[in-house]
């Protein structure tokens, strides 16, 4: 949260209406993205009750457990749903590219990935559960499930996962793909609620963005995104309605479960489909498509892993497993923090109110400026600039530019509305600035200590060579005979 | 206290369970809450009565499956809660007594059930040397405001050797060792109500209050299963933080004082139970006592859309939550803030900050959007 997403906040509420935190569109909008609802049997982990499903608008596909204290009919769902998700992750793994690279094999990455899209966070959390409670599910022996039922596990608990990683969008919440692009005039809490978030974003004609907020809020006109359901509905509608199954089960009944689950799903299915058309309205920036390619090359490689036929996720990290991937996500975060800046002025603006960056006017320069003596004499152009942003950097701070995106420069000093910059990579070989690389006096620029640079993966032992300090070398994972038969109760 | 009678109107009070004295400090700040809840106002009813009912509800299959599984838990004497002690707390449990306490020869009144525990409690901390016993439903009561309360027995006790452990069950799932935080955190809070109530117990009868464990066994189901599992919870902070809002209550008397000796909640039942008082005066009634909305509330609050619509009508910044006012400084309404940031207003010494960095965030909105 900075000044400025307050200050939108605060304007949002004045017009009554959403207002823009985002010049572009910073995540990536597959062409043909699947919209995934789970509802959830309240008071129950994982108990699936329905889900609606696909990638058509127009053609939902619904998905009901009639008793969802019946296992069997739980593994019958997730089948099901294997039936849904299944063809759509694997036809995308046909169309590959070869991608060139210096100095190592060149591989091979899927052209395009899937894209689950979920309402919430909550909804993220579910799937990840989901795939915890039938990955390690076996097609044969005692409790044997449909061979495609593990399969499914192991690749929601792999989007579960990709999904905690800082700008991937394998799997993603609607309300937090929107609420990276607008500041409504609610609580960030309130902004978990889908209908009421885009009441604030997209309010209907002749309304004003916070009554159709409020409008959303009411479980009869909008029932909540998932996977929780409403209280009043499960009493007044649901419970009866499995009741009347359990005791006679039937098509009518399971029929009956279905209809009254419907009601709860189709708004929120509209409401995926508003959300998905708005953000796509967005023009896209450029990071955005960078962090795609991260994402593809995640699901080529765990498609690779699977053909293979690797053991199922194991159920918690070791601890260097844990540690790398650590590592790995707080670089994806720099990365992904400094990209959006680049991108979008407005993101930028936020870093400057901060006094991370600053935008101001170059009012001198000294292009041609070495450092060092003989073969040690080193280009280090130096630049003045003049800003009114509360600059809050040290000396050596060490600074980026979007204009310039392989430039680096290192602060020198601050003072009195003025800074003064040393430009260490990115302005030409030799002693001579290439020309344009070094700005002139009266360009506008803006600096800001971010960096999207690849920085080299953590240090970290080999696992068997874990320090006793985290639990010394772990046993080798072998999958659990028994994990398969794990209760689902 | 006929001042918070008055407050209340004819109406017993309305009992606090744990899960309602635990939420007392979720908004230490709030005033019209701490009146409220110390006076016993149903504040439910009062929400609804002003046109602006709670949203909480409790989904049937949720408390199915609440009480299923307590059950199992407790089946056959605790046998299987036995099992579970054992194993956590490394002891040597041959076998364990087990007693009811809510079975008081068909009396159910509160005063006498909780005498009833009194009375075993005070045996089994005389007689250290007593075999391990399991305390179900055992009926505590807390001082609240000067009322005593009485605690919805959803709790086990156990003794061994004079210690106490309190047990909570819960029905929420612990996959491979995790659970969601909040969930932890709310039976946290609610078993500290638990372990303080015993504590005061332990202490009025004479004993050492600190032979309540402050680490509290949660049951809860283990992944996707029913099976049990029970963790240790350290509740120091939680205890910490009760102790701090029931002192706090107590001085309530200050926050009363200068209200109207005529101001009450009543909601003027008739003889049928319906509220007859005009939602007029109800609301003007409540809106003496000053809140302190923030959206936290709204999971916590029986009046939180009714505070929510004052902070709304008031344009109060609270109303998009606590980061974003912490973000402006403590400026109170939009209208200030908004007149701060496009300089119609010229900031006082204390906003000379907050109102530069408003300004160059205007400024900077309207530069690149």
């Amino acid at each position: 949260m900075s000044t400025l997403s307050a200050l939108a906040r605060l304007r949002a509420l004045r017009e009554g209406r959403a207002q823009r935190l985002a010049t572009v569109r910073h995540c990536h909008l597959s062409d043909r993205p699947m919209v995934l609802i789970p509802l959830r049997l309240a008071g129950e982990a994982a108990a699936p009750l329905a889900a609606m499903a696909g990638t058509d608008p127009d053609h939902p596909r619904l998905l009901v457990v009639p008793q969802p204290r019946d296992r069997d009919l739980r593994f019958a769902f997730t089948a099901e749903l294997a039936e849904v998700v299944l063809p759509y992750v694997e036809g995308l793994q046909k169309a590959t590219e070869t991608v060139e690279r210096r100095g190592a094999e060149p591989y091979e990455r899927c052209v395009d990935a899937p894209q689950l899209l979920v309402p919430n966070p909550a909804g993220v959390t579910f799937v990840q559960l989901l795939g915890r409670s039938t990955r390690f599910r076996r097609a044969e022996g005692p409790y044997a499930v449909h061979p495609s039922v593990p399969v499914l596990g192991r690749w929601l608990t792999f989007f579960g996962r990709r999904a905690q990683y800082p700008g991937s969008v394998l799997l993603a919440a609607a309300t937090d793909l929107l609420s990276l692009h607008w500041a409504t005039g609610q609580s960030a809490l309130e902004d978990a609620n889908l209908a009421s978030l885009l009441g604030w974003i997209d309010p209907p004609p002749g309304m004003s963005g916070a009554s159709a907020a409020r409008e959303a809020e009411d479980p009869l006109v909008w029932p909540p995104a998932g996977p929780a359901t409403d209280p009043g509905f499960d009493a007044e509608v649901l419970a009866p309605a499995i009741r009347a199954y359990q005791e006679a089960p039937g098509e009518r009944a399971a029929a009956a479960v279905a209809a009254a689950v419907r009601s709860q799903l189709e708004p929120t299915w509209r409401l995926m489909w508003r959300a998905v058309d708005l953000l796509r309205a967005l023009p896209p920036g450029g990071g955005a498509a960078a962090r795609w390619e991260g994402d593809r090359t995640a699901f080529t490689a765990f498609a690779a892993q699977l053909a293979e036929g690797a053991p199922p996720q194991p159920r918690r990290d070791g601890a260097v497993a844990a540690a790398a991937r650590l590592a790995r996500m707080e670089r994806a975060r720099a990365v992904y923090d400094a990209q959006r800046a680049f991108d979008d002025p407005l993101v930028m603006a936020g870093h400057r109110l901060a006094g991370e960056a600053f935008t101001g006017t170059v009012v001198a320069a000294e292009p041609d400026r070495t450092e060092g003596e003989g073969r040690g004499r080193k280009l280090r152009p130096l630049l003045v600039v003049r800003t009114g942003d509360p600059v809050r950097l040290a000396a050596g701070a060490r600074l980026a530019t979007p204009a310039r995106r392989g430039q680096r420069a290192d602060v020198v000093d601050v003072a009195g509305g003025e800074v003064t910059l040393k430009i260490v990579k990115g302005m030409g070989r030799g002693t001579t600035a290439t020309p344009g690389a070094v700005p002139q006096v009266g360009e506008v620029v803006c600096y800001a200590a971010l960096t999207d640079e690849y920085q080299p993966p953590a240090a970290l032992p080999a696992p068997e060579e874990t320090p006793w300090t985290h639990g010394g070398p772990p046993p080798e994972y072998v999958p659990a005979e028994d994990d398969a038969e794990e209760d689902w109760s | 206290m006929d001042r918070l009678d008055r407050l209340r109107g004819p109406e017993p009070p309305r009992p606090h369970d744990a899960r309602a004295i635990a939420a007392l400090a979720a908004n230490p700040g709030c005033a019209r809450r701490a009146v409220l809840d110390a006076a016993g106002v149903d504040k439910d009813a009062v929400a609804t009565h002003l046109g602006f009912p709670a949203p909480f509800g409790r989904s049937p299959f949720a408390i199915t499956r609440g009480d299923a599984f307590e059950a199992l838990v407790k089946e056959g004497g605790g046998a299987e809660l036995l099992r579970l002690l054992r194993e956590l707390l490394g002891l040597p449990l041959p076998l364990a007594g087990y007693t009811d306490l809510a079975d008081v020869g068909g009396n159910p009144s509160a005063h006498l059930r909780h005498s009833h525990t009194r009375r075993l409690i005070d045996r089994a901390a005389r007689d250290a040397g007593e075999a391990a016993t399991l305390y179900d439903h055992p009926l505590l009561r807390l001082e609240i405001a000067g009322y005593h309360s009485y605690l919805e027995p959803d709790v086990v006790a156990f003794q061994l050797g004079g210690r106490f452990h309190i047990v909570e069950i819960k029905s929420f799932a612990v996959v491979d060792g995790q659970a969601e935080p909040d969930k932890v955190a709310a039976a946290a809070r609610q078993a500290a109500v638990y372990v303080l109530a015993l504590s005061t117990l332990l202490a009025e009868l004479g004993h050492d209050p600190s032979r309540v464990s402050h680490e509290i066994v949660l049951v809860c189901p283990e992944n996707f299963a029913n099976r049990p599992a029970a963790t240790l919870v350290d509740v120091r902070r939680e205890l910490a933080v009760l102790r701090r809002q029931l002192a706090r209550m107590t001085r309530v008397g200050a926050i009363v004082e200068p209200l109207p000796d005529t101001l009450t909640f009543d909601l003027g039942r008739d003889d049928g139970g319906v509220p007859r008082r005009p939602v007029a005066e109800l609301r003007s009634a409540v809106r003496e006592v000053g809140a302190r909305y923030a959206p936290d509330c709204l999971n916590t609050c029986d009046l939180c859309f009714f505070c929510r619509e004052e902070a709304a009508e008031a344009g109060a910044t609270d109303l998009l939550g606590r980061q974003v006012r912490d973000e402006l400084g403590g400026v109170a309404t939009v209208a200030e803030a908004l007149a701060l940031a496009d300089g119609s207003l010229a900031p006082d010494d204390d906003r000379a900050e907050i109102a530069r960095l408003l300004r160059l965030a205007d400024r900077l909105y309207a530069e690149v959007s």
